[in-house]
């Protein structure tokens, strides 16, 4: 597989330092998008864990999945100084307008941008704040024109 | 033209020169112009400004200096730009890019008046009125440049430190009166003895940059805007108990704090001794932000919280005596080791000492961070500090300390911030979040989602938060469908979790969803008020 060229290097830059799983795991996800359920029974041989300790890891962290994600992901805040500026509304007007897009919606709880919410990160890199349903609109749009 | 030239620009510092063209390799001197790099300032548009100023100066063949500084903390004038004037600091705000132009044709590099000039930044009323201390750099020092955060006073500590026998650095921890600024409040100085007194061979000092809570970003700010304040505060608790390595543990919500970390680690050459650092990533749970699920989390497993004892002072990090404080605490400590424990004992009211950066957030209008001493009110915060809601509409509830924190009503507000204050209203300061509703929030809403939170959140360990809070949930479903006999239901069960619950996260969440009962019967259809 493909994915495991990238995952052995990973795995051995980091196999003998403490508490290295959580490291290789980001470094996978951020490498790959995601954690290629393949890559898992590696992790465990080299880092002497068994398969179900790895698994129950990456299930109980909310930031990392098993799956591809769409071309690009959306996190909305839906945490509370974002709900007293309207970031219900913002996520149900997310969730409708990427409805069946290459789009993967995520709720994320607070994105330390609760002085100028509603907010919400894309990508992991690009943040936004004081996003109306309008803006989204905007800014959806001209990811879908980047294509 | 008048121009200022720094003395900051020197080794790993991240200004940078626009254009490159002009002037390279001659030493003429160059107007420092200051855009927030941080994450507030870039999620509302502080790039688009970069991009055209460099491409106005390149039009206008001006070579300037760019200096990626961190927030102010005024972050409803985010962008906010300043330009390095023979009167100091300038500020204009909030910028967009398409005021650029304009600002160059009303010669904002000198200073010039325009409709957006703030005027001098240090005299903006509402910073002028705060008292920074742990927060006094931010937005200011460059947080590329180690050589400007010496030159602004930091190593002092360090420096003092190294000086002295770690008891008395423990001592003078103690003596300042600082308490642990992530929730909790425990004396820092009490922890950091206990640690010290530990015998081991290793110990760690471990930061907690979880910053879970619903409005705050104090850590954020911190780490972004002056990191190496936080990294000396850290190798100052090293030599105060002994331990050669510490890991920051940031969560992942904050990518930009981590590269923060990264370049100045990456920079800070020998500035921390023998002292060992680590940035290591969080991954999307709120109870990691709890010490002992995080340090789970550090060796690598599921952030499940540890019962209590053993401390993490005795039994911490891969099982050895382990200091575990906030961001804000650590980089408390500098200073007072620079300037005496006195200095900041003298500041606050009661056993509240020093100074807390209070985060405004939410539906405020002038939101962002404030540090002063405790013993203002709640009052004060908001309306001279916050300027009412951001909607025009009147203020009816504000939650502090996060979603373990209580609603509080109008007839509060004039409650003094400081911790006993808080807890004598069954209330808490948590880490300083405060977070502003108008009066279309629905109380029932709110103490819905303290359950679902709480239910999404749990670390499954026991009964009552983790099945407590999902019933919870249905309960107060029950009660927004008209159905009031729930109430009293809903009252046993936040009494069962507040009980039986081994963390704040299960004994907690009870506390907003009863003073939002308390509080606001009339949002949960109570007619017995
Ligand atoms: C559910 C839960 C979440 C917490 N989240 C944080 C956090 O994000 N940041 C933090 O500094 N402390 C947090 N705490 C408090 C820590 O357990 C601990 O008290 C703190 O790290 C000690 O540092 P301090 O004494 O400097 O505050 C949390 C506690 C609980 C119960
Ligand atoms: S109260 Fe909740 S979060 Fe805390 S230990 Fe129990 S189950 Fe885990
Ligand atoms: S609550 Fe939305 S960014 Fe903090």
């Amino acid at each position: 597989m493909e994915s495991l060229v990238t995952v052995a290097p990973i795995i051995e830059a980091h196999r003998l330092q403490p508490g290295a799983l959580l490291p290789i795991l980001h470094e996978i996800q951020d490498a790959l998008g995601f954690i290629p359920p393949e890559a898992v029974p590696q992790i465990a041989r080299e880092l002497n864990l068994s398969r179900a300790e790895i698994h129950g890891v990456i299930s109980y962290y909310a930031h990392f999945r098993l799956t591809p994600p769409g071309r690009h992901v959306v996190r909305v805040c839906c945490a509370e100084a974002c709900q007293a500026v309207g970031a219900q509304a913002l996520a149900e007007h997310a969730r409708t307008r990427l409805a069946g897009s290459e789009f993967t919606l995520e709720p994320v709880y607070c994105l330390g941008l609760c002085a100028c919410g509603p907010s919400l990160q894309i990508d992991e890199t690009t943040l936004h704040a004081q996003v109306t349903p309008q803006k989204f609109d905007e800014l959806i749009a001209a990811l879908e024109a980047a294509a | 033209m008048k121009v200022e030239t720094m003395t900051t620009e020197s080794a790993g510092g991240s200004a940078s020169t626009l254009p490159l063209a002009r002037g390279a390799g001659k030493s003429i001197a160059r107007t420092t112009i200051f855009v927030p790099g941080d994450a507030a300032a870039l999620a509302l548009g502080a790039d688009a400004v970069v991009a055209a100023i460099a491409a106005e100066a390149a039009r206008q063949g001006i070579s300037l200096r760019l200096v990626r500084n961190g927030t102010r903390g005024m972050v409803w004038l985010e962008p906010l730009v300043e330009v390095a004037t023979a009167q100091g600091r300038i500020a204009y705000g909030p910028v967009a890019a398409a005021d650029v132009p304009g600002l160059f044709a009303a010669g904002f590099m000198t200073g010039g008046a325009h409709p957006k000039c703030l005027g001098p930044t240090d005299e903006i009323p509402w910073l002028a009125r705060q008292q920074r201390l742990a927060c006094r750099r931010i937005g200011v020092v460059d947080p590329r440049s180690l050589a400007d955060y010496v030159a602004r006073g930091g190593g002092e500590g360090l420096r003092r430190a190294r000086a002295m026998a770690p008891a008395a650095i423990v001592d003078a921890v103690t003596g300042s009166g600082l308490r642990g600024r992530g929730g909790a409040a425990f004396p820092a100085g009490i922890k950091w003895r206990t640690v010290l007194a530990a015998p081991a061979a290793q110990k760690y000092i471990v930061c907690n940059a979880d910053e879970g809570d619903s409005g705050t970003f104090s850590d954020r700010m911190l780490m972004e805007g002056d990191p190496y304040c936080l990294l000396e505060g850290m190798a100052i608790a090293g030599l105060a108990v002994g331990a050669s390595q510490g890991y920051i543990y940031v969560r992942s919500e904050y990518p930009h704090a981590v590269a923060a970390l990264d370049a100045a680690l990456e920079d800070a050459g020998d500035f921390l001794g023998d002292f060992k650092l680590e940035v290591r990533k969080g991954a999307g749970s709120y109870v990691c932000g709890e010490e002992t699920a995080l340090l789970e989390s550090l060796e690598g497993r599921r952030g499940i919280v540890r019962a209590k004892p053993p401390l993490p002072a005795i039994s911490g990090l891969f099982g050895r005596p382990t200091v575990i404080n906030n961001v804000i605490t650590f980089a408390s400590v500098p200073d007072i080791l620079a300037q005496g424990a006195a200095a900041y004992r003298d500041l606050g009211c009661g056993r509240s000492r020093g100074t807390l950066p209070f985060q405004l957030a939410g539906n405020i209008k002038y939101g962002g961070l404030v540090e002063v001493p405790f013993g203002l009110s709640l009052r004060e915060l908001l309306y001279d500090f916050g300027g009412g809601s951001r909607s025009g509409r009147p203020l009816r509830a504000v939650q502090v300390g996060g979603p373990l924190g209580a609603y509080l009503p109008a007839a509060q507000f004039d409650t003094l911030l400081d911790y006993e204050a808080f807890a004598t209203i069954g209330a808490g300061l948590g880490h300083g979040g405060i977070v502003a509703f108008d009066d279309s929030v629905d109380l029932a809403q709110q103490a819905r989602y303290a359950m679902k939170f709480c239910a999404i959140e749990s670390c499954g360990k026991c009964t009552p938060c983790r099945i407590g809070s999902t019933r919870g949930v249905e309960v107060i479903d029950r009660i927004r469908a008209g159905d009031t006999r729930q109430i009293e239901l809903l009252q046993e069960l936040c009494e069962t979790m507040t009980q039986g619950s081994l963390c704040a996260m299960g004994s907690m969440t009870p506390i907003p969803v009863i003073s939002a009962l308390r509080h606001f019967p009339e949002d949960f259809g109570d007619k017995r008020t």
